[in-house]
Order: structure tokens, then sequence, then C-alpha cells
């Protein structure tokens, strides 16, 4: 049984989430394939809670641009990842704008911890609060 | 040059602690190897034949002494006392042990240089024009935009995990020595209607199984613009590009499947998205940076005269130097390219050397060259004759630049897991046997593959050569026409394969009958090829 890992303060959104051809307008909770159009949600992001988004294989890439469409629209409640995902991906991930992992192999979360606290300063805006390197620069 | 500052340091000490915590959770299985293969690609370590293989980031082919003489000690620390300068400006080692790696890194790190991202399906090593900063027809150094590009997607979290490998080159000249046309996105550096400078940008290009030119979807991007425009075309590609079959996952595919005004109307979209997000840097940043790449302070009165009466000199000086745009000064080209020798391997003391002579003579720069050679790229003129003479010495005075034993090879089947064939043994046949007559046959460029991926360039060679294995063999197919210049064209296949002596004669058949055809002494083969087509050289060889 996969163990979540979520960065998030809030209580879990627990309802069940519905693939994106079943979503209907008030759904709390979609799940995303890698192949569905993040921009169809949109209209929606009003009454969603929680947005799954699928990675079925680890070199699956589109959820991230999924994540990012979505935090970019405004939407602030749960993204979780879901599928094969290793912790080694989490600073991508969050960097996404996911904020829950719900891998298929626990995540170790000492691991974790050391992961994301690594780098100490980054390139480009991504959907994190993190300020790019030429932003930090420019205060200098 | 460019140097770090604390931010890029950090992160680039980052980046080695977080291979040594990755290594050491491999070494004790608390990854798998599936899990850990995707890590260590990014790190550019791929496990080939006999070991790891290591590959290291030369961003845009520039390198100093300092860089280079630590490529040096990690030849003799970590490997067999040698490394292998790369087709897209990177050096290779071929002899690595995983546990080492991190060291390897943090040495690496140490003269600030890297592996991030020389291996995996993420944005691969900016490269760009050996002679940025040196040629007279360029007409900014492209290196600063090759810098902000190496910056804003090195571990870019949306585009770590695209459909497959991306490579970039950017070029500040309309003579395109960085094949520009053969990359997944090309820019150039172009004036805009007030002088201004911005980018022209090709997006689709490649070789491998399905060679295809890029085609231009933007004539002028303003520099205002350009991270944001980059951004939307990751973000189409990652998000439309052909994830089912690996062969038809470049962009290359999706831009010939949609159509280039397609493609380009689907990046404007997405752009227009992107733009009002603030992910341009100010001008200030990339003014910053090429405050890093001032042009060097070079004499204007250096002799522009000297003495060419040893006849050995002279002809180096001929084949291997280009004129600077500084009156006096000369661009060298150091060929790795000794007839018999591994193309484009280096000693870990020719690296030395080499270093020396750049600190000594050419304002501490060295440039590594697509075609596999390494260039000094601004010397006086009257320093040559002590350049050529050290160079003699170390066996590295090889005057054959662009000529028919320059070959760029890829590793092929001695070392690499992907081949069906050997290069080098076929490039150094090659070699040897057309060395004696280069001279008479001019500019002649000769790529050899060892399978279908195409890393020796074998569509853009003049003579293109690609090792396959038909039923257990080794066979070798000719094509010919080629270019990866701005007079780019994909070779064509002349006919059925060979084995391994027979590609060594059917080459040399080609090149007989070229002298033959040829209008004038100058017509280079590549121009005799386009002005009688295939049909005298298939008669030659199968005839």
């Amino acid at each position: 049984m996969a163990e979540l890992f979520r960065l998030r303060t809030d209580p879990e959104h627990t309802a069940d989430a519905v693939a994106l051809a079943d979503y209907q307008p008030g759904g709390t909770a979609v799940r995303l394939e890698p192949a569905d159009d993040a921009r169809l949600l949109i209209p929606h992001l009003g009454a969603l809670r929680r947005i799954d988004i699928a990675f079925p294989k680890f070199r699956e890439g589109r959820g991230y641009s999924s994540a990012r469409i979505l935090r970019e629209a405004g939407y602030a409640h749960e993204i979780r990842a879901v599928g094969v995902l290793y912790v080694d991906q989490l600073t991508f991930l969050v960097r996404a704008g996911f904020d829950a992992v719900l891998a298929d192999t626990p995540i170790d979360r000492a691991v974790a911890e050391r992961t994301l606290a690594r780098f100490p300063a980054v390139y480009m805006k991504a959907a994190d609060a993190a300020r790019p390197v030429w932003e930090l620069r420019e205060r200098v | 040059m460019y140097r770090y500052d604390k931010y890029d340091q950090a992160i680039v000490d980052a980046r080695v602690d977080e291979f040594r915590d990755q290594v050491a959770r491999r070494l004790n299985n608390e990854i798998s190897e599936e899990a850990f293969k995707p890590l260590r690609l990014m790190n550019g370590l791929y496990l080939q034949l006999h070991a790891y293989m290591l590959r290291v980031a030369i961003p845009y082919g520039t390198l100093d002494s300092r860089q280079l003489r630590m490529l040096a000690h990690i030849a003799r620390r970590y490997d067999r006392g040698y490394g292998h300068f790369t087709t897209r400006q990177n050096i290779q080692y071929n002899w690595i042990k995983l546990a080492e790696t991190p060291d390897l890194l943090a040495d690496l790190a140490s003269v600030e240089m890297h592996a991030f991202q020389t291996s995996g399906n993420c944005i691969r090593n900016i490269s760009s024009d050996q002679f940025a900063a040196a040629a007279a027809d360029e007409i900014a150094d492209p290196r600063p935009y090759a810098e902000l590009l190496r910056q804003w997607s090195t571990l870019h979290p949306e585009f770590s995990f695209l459909p497959r490998k991306f490579k970039i080159a950017v070029t500040g000249s309309a003579i395109d020595r960085a094949a520009i046309q053969l990359h997944d996105i090309g820019l150039q550096l172009v004036h805009g209607p007030d002088g201004e400078i911005g980018l022209k940008v090709l997006v689709g290009g490649g070789m491998g199984r399905t060679p295809m030119l890029a085609p231009v979807i933007r004539e002028f991007l303003p520099v205002a613009d350009y991270l944001s425009y980059m951004e939307a075309i990751l973000r189409v590609y990652n998000r439309h590009g052909r994830r089912d079959n690996i062969y038809k996952a470049r962009i290359k595919i999706l831009v010939n499947d949609l159509g280039a005004a397609e493609f380009a109307r689907q990046v404007e979209e997405e752009w227009a998205q992107l733009k009002p997000l603030g992910l341009d840097p100010p001008p200030s940043e990339l003014a910053r940076i090429a405050a890093h790449f001032q042009p060097p302070a070079l004499g204007a009165n250096a002799p522009v005269e000297i003495d060419l009466s040893n006849p050995d000199f002279a002809n180096w000086v001929a084949v291997n130097t280009h004129p600077h745009k500084v009156p006096g000064h000369a661009i060298v080209t150091i060929s790795l390219k000794a007839p018999g020798e591994i193309p484009g391997d280096a000693s870990a003391d020719q690296m030395d050397i080499i270093a020396d002579l750049a600190q000594r003579y050419a304002q501490d720069e060295v440039r590594v060259t697509h075609a596999q050679n390494l260039v000094l790229p601004h010397v006086r003129r009257a320093d040559l004759f002590d350049i050529w003479q050290v160079l003699v010495s170390a066996g590295l005075a090889t005057a054959n630049l662009d000529r028919a034993s320059d070959i760029i090879s890829c590793p092929g089947l001695d070392y690499c897991t992907l081949a069906n064939a050997r290069s080098i043994p076929i490039a150094q046949k090659l070699a040897v046997n057309l060395a004696p007559q280069e001279g008479d046959l001019g500019e002649l460029k000769i790529k050899i593959s060892g399978c279908i991926n195409g890393c020796g360039h074998h569509h853009a060679g003049h003579i293109g050569i690609l090792g396959v294995d038909r039923k257990g063999e080794e066979n070798y197919q000719l094509l010919l026409g080629g270019s990866g210049a701005e007079d780019a064209s994909l070779a064509r296949i002349l006919g059925p394969g060979f084995d391994e002596n027979g590609i060594v004669n059917a080459v040399e058949k080609v090149i007989d009958r070229y002298k033959t055809l040829r209008a004038d002494p100058q017509e280079r083969f590549l121009d005799t090829y386009r002005r009688v087509g295939a049909e005298p050289f298939k008669e030659a060889v199968y005839g």
C-alpha cells in the first residue's frame, strides 16, 4: 500500500477522483491521464479540491506541464502526482506545482527532506515560490 | 569567459552532493538499477560495453586552461589517460568506476564544470560556434545567449522528462559552423529593423533515423522574449511530442507531422499564455553574462607578415588557421585526427600541452569543435611558428582541417552498446589511405556513424558512412552529398552496402571519379556531386 507524501497542512480531500471524461461541473476531485488537456479544467477550478495527475512511467513528463498549467491558472488546492515516481524527482514535482505524491514505491521521508533542502538556488521561475537567481542578482 | 558567481557554484556543488547521495543509495541497493538509470543519465553516466562512460559538459565548447588541465587530471586519475571529444563539444571518458564518479564530479565543480544533462530526455549541452568572438563574420558573440539558455535549462522542473533528448545550438554568424539546421532548436543572432539584435528561430532539425533540416518558425525573436518563447516551444513539445515510439519522439517528427506553420501557431498561442508570467529575466541579466565575454585586448598593430619559408609550417598555416577579426591574429585549429588515431581522442599529456599553449599564446581560451577538434581562438600570427613547433613535438600538428582525413566518427561498436558496427577502424583506414592525396582533394568532409542514431553525423557528410547490422555481419552504407553548414543538405544512400574493406574501396572509387569530374581543381567534392548528381558515382562504385 503506497503512502501519501503530502506537503500541505490543510485537511486531505478524500473524495474519489473521477476520470476527466466522467467529470461533471461541481465535482471536487478529478484525475488527469498524461494525454489529457489540463486546460479543460480551467472553468472548474473553483469547485475542485484535488487534482490527481497520473505518471504511469517515470519517463512520463506530460504531468509536469499539466500541473504547471493549473497553477498558472490560479489553482491553489492540492495537485497530487500518482504513479511510478521516485524521491529523486521530488524537486521537479514540487517546482512544477505538485504538493502531494502518491508513489508506487514508498518515499523515504529522510531522503525526501534532504532532497527538497538540497538546492539553495534555482535558475528559472516555475510554479513554486522560489525566486530565480536572476532576480536575486538584481538585488545586489 | 563566463565565471560562476556564488549561485552558480552553489547549484553545481549541490548537484555533486545529490549525486553522491544517489550513488551511495545505489551501492547500498536502496535504489534499483531501474530507478537509478534515469538519475545517472541526467549526470551523463552511461553503462557501456566495458565500463561506465561519463560525458562532461563543455558549455558552448569553451574552456580555459585551468579547466582543460582538470580534464587531463580526470583522464589520468579516473580513466586510462585519455578522453574523447564529441560532436556536441563535450568530452567523454570511457573507463569510469561508479563509486568514483562523485569525487570526479567534485573535481569538475572545483573548476566550474559539471555533467548536468549530458544525457537523458532533457535539454542537453548548448552548443555554439567554435570561432565565436574571433570570426569576422559574426554579428555578435553567441555565447552569452547560450549561457543564458544553459542556466534556464539546468534542472528545469517542467522539461526534465521530455519525450526524447533535446539539443540546442546558437550561432552569431550567417556562416554556420554550429549546424543549427540539424538541431532540435537552432538559433541565429540577426539584426532587427532598427539594428537591434534578436534571434532567428529554427525548430525540428536532426539526424538519426529520420534526418530533417529545421524550418524557421520565427524570423525575429526579440531578446526580451527569448526564454519565455523557448519555454513555449518546449511546452508544446513536452505535451504533444510522441511518446509511443522512441524513434518518433524527437521534436522534428512533431514539427513535420503538424507542419511548420501549424507548429509555429501553437507555439505562439502557448507563448501568449506564458509571456505575462514574468519568465524572462530583465536585460541586465544578459548584460551581466555578456560582460564575461568581453573581446580580448588584442594589439591592433600585430604583424601580419610572418616567415613561411618552412614548407610544413606554411602548409599547416594554410590548412589549419583561419583569419581573425583583428589583423595580425589567427584562429588555430588543432587537429585531433592524426591519420591512424582515434578521431577526437586526446591524451592527458596532450591536453596539458594545449592548456599551456592557450595560457601562453591564446588569451587562455580553448574551444571544442563539433568536428571533434580543438581551437585556439585568439593567436598572434607572430606566435604561430612557436605554437606549431610545440604541436609537432606533441603529435598535434596534423594539417588536415576539413580534409579527407579530418573524419568525424562516433565511438561505434568498440565502445557503444547501441552500435551495430565499428566506426573507428573505418575512420582509421580511410584516413591513412586518403591522407597522401588530401591536399589535392581540398575540402572533403567524411562522417561515420556505427548505427542509425547518427552520432557520427553521417547524414551531414559530403561522404557519409553508416554502419548497420546485416544478418549478424557489420555492413556499411555509403551516402553522398550531405552538409551541416549554411548550405545544409542531407546525404543520400548511393546503393547496396559493403563490408569493412569494401566500404574503404568504395570511398576511394568515389574520390577517383570526383577527380575526373570536377570542373576545376577548386571545385569541392560536394559541389561536383551537386552539379553532376549521383549517377556517375553509382557507376564508379557499382558499375
